[in-house]
């Protein structure tokens, strides 16, 4: 018989550590102009709101920062902390690049979700692209 | 070991000592198959009769009238399916039954169609069997429960039709604790079934029993009176796994002369109502926690209605945004459900988790349907009440020092998630 580890935890190792610890977060509203674009995806009905704010460096469209809020359950926020981390490590991916990341990446990133959580990623990876619309939109 | 915290005694509660060492001597000593004849079965046989009496008089029924089963969820869908299945198979719409199926011309007659009545905050156990045969046909009334979660007997008596076979209400609700008005709805009921008699089904029989009442009564064995004449109904649904007794057993109580038709077809166990060699251990277990379980009752309310209270009081006036769910006192004893708004219930639940406490949430995040909890939403409450949701249901080891445990870390579990949460309500 198989050993059943009931030490572990829930989710993924990777979901646990963005979970508990997660990255690139900001606890209040960004003032006005304090980023270059806003996106928003999620409403109250499904119980996820995901709020993501970059910075971009005007000529690379190299990703400066990104910082999130998040209103969700586990997945939800390791989501979209892993993916703030993805876009902004190595000194941070240009917005097309970025655009590329699929929800598959993300979740893979963590180290997998369940089935029923991929919507998650995918939120995220939404989230993104409402952001990056509306700084085109912007420029 | 790592301390830990349990408050989840909603979903199920461990063994009690004594419901165990009960049990013990019927794995290996006292193994037989209650329907054998010789000695080993014979014992076995004894019993699980004596068990059966024992619960009989706990609930002031007859010792016939009890039926094993492998839990609550078995029992629930016993009642709804063994009545319905009964009505339908006994008494099939024909033209006696209703003359005027015949006689229209040309249709293809009206069909009897049998109505049943339950509540929008049903346990899943009941509201998806009535799902079930609303599919195949029968007409069902889901009650609204209000905005405190306690049903009005004057809505069951709205919703009372001459062909109402059954009534299922539980008699308290498994996520916020609210106690419903049993008695009340069953004398609705009776005083109906009366001026029925006429119209009503079976037509013309001067002894209907129909609509028959079911409560489910898995929540309420540690707290309530489970005395079925008091209550007034013809079906009961008790489990172990929530008064201290092992999982896998429960009992559905059914009045004498109810006809059932049965779920499972086999050998004669349970009065062919439930085939299958029974559950000895597991019915001397339950038997034990049922008793010990009404008996220590009082003492229990008493204890856990102050604990709950000092903990609803604290939640709701240290951790801003919060709010109860279900009436502030017509509840359970354990029971505490509140709605934080502004965060999820999932991520709180695996907060707490770590830092040694369990409990649980009606947040649709945490359920595999990806719906928030019937049972809030039934409240009329707006969505993020139902994500926001918590329940904490106390149990026997639970203590004050529990209590203010939680709230030394609970607070600052809902300010770090609400500082990263992308809403402000």
């Amino acid at each position: 018989m198989k050993k059943v580890d009931t030490n572990q935890w829930y989710y993924s190792d990777k979901v646990k550590e963005h979970f508990f610890k997660p990255k690139n977060f900001i606890v209040r509203e960004p003032k006005k102009g304090e980023f270059d674009a806003e996106g928003q995806v999620g409403n109250l009905m499904c119980g996820d709101i995901m709020k993501m704010w970059i910075k971009v460096a005007p000529k690379t469209e190299k990703i400066k920062a990104l910082k999130w809020r998040t209103w969700g359950c586990a997945t939800a926020i390791a989501s979209t902390s892993v993916f703030s981390v993805m876009v902004t490590e190595k000194g941070g991916m240009k917005l097309e690049d970025a655009l590329k990341i699929t929800p598959n990446e993300i979740a893979a990133r963590l180290g997998g979700m369940p089935p029923r959580k991929f919507h998650c990623s995918v939120l995220a990876h939404l989230a993104f692209r409402d952001a990056v619309k509306n700084y085109r939109e912007k420029i | 070991m790592e301390k830990r915290i349990y408050m989840d005694h909603a979903a199920t509660t461990e063994l009690g000592a004594r419901a165990k060492k009960a049990m013990e001597k019927f794995w290996i000593n006292e193994f037989g198959n209650p329907s054998a004849i010789y000695k080993e079965g014979r014992k076995a046989k004894m019993a699980i009769e004596s068990a059966r009496a024992e619960i009989a008089k706990i609930i002031g029924a007859l010792p016939e009238e009890i039926i094993f089963t492998a839990g609550g969820t078995e029992s629930d869908n016993l009642a709804i399916f063994g009545v319905v299945g009964a009505v339908g198979l006994n008494c099939l719409p024909s033209s006696r039954l209703y003359p005027q199926a015949g006689s229209d011309a040309g249709s293809e007659g009206k069909q009897f169609k049998f109505h049943i009545i339950t509540t929008k905050f049903e346990h899943h156990a009941v509201l998806n069997p009535c799902k079930f045969l609303e599919k195949n046909g029968v007409d069902v009334t889901y009650l609204d429960v209000g905005k405190e979660g306690i049903v009005n007997p004057e809505d069951v008596k709205k919703a009372l039709r001459p062909n109402t076979v059954f009534i299922s209400i539980m008699y308290a609700n498994n996520e916020i604790g609210t106690i419903q008005p049993i008695a009340e709805i069953s004398e609705a009921i009776k005083k109906f079934r009366k001026t029925n008699l006429e119209t009503g089904f079976p037509l013309g029989n001067p002894v209907s029993k129909y609509p028959l009442f079911h409560t489910d009564a898995c929540q309420a064995g540690g707290y309530l009176d489970l005395d079925v004449n008091k209550l007034g109904v013809d079906l009961m649904t008790i489990n172990g796994s929530k008064i201290y007794g092992p999982k896998g057993i429960g009992i559905l109580y059914a009045r004498k002369g109810i006809k059932l038709q049965p779920m499972f077809y086999g050998g004669e166990q349970e009065n062919k109502m439930r085939p299958g060699t029974e559950n000895v251990p597991a019915i001397i277990g339950f038997a034990e926690a049922l008793k010990i379980s009404q008996k220590n009752k009082n003492k229990e309310t008493k204890r856990l209605t102050g604990l709950r209270d000092h903990f609803i009081k604290r939640l709701t006036a240290e951790i801003p945004k919060t709010f109860l769910n279900g009436h502030s006192s017509k509840r359970l004893p354990n029971n505490i459900n509140v709605s934080m708004l502004g965060i999820e219930g999932e991520s709180v639940v695996l907060y707490l988790d770590k830092m040694g406490v369990a409990c649980s949430t009606g947040s649709a995040c945490a359920s595999e349907s990806l719906e928030p909890s019937h049972v809030i939403m039934a409240l009329g409450k707006p969505h993020e009440y139902g994500h926001g949701s918590l329940r904490f249901t106390l149990g026997k080891a639970n203590t004050k020092k529990d209590v203010d445990y939680v709230m030394k870390i609970l607070p600052g579990i809902v300010k770090k998630l609400r500082n990263i949460s992308a809403i402000n309500i």
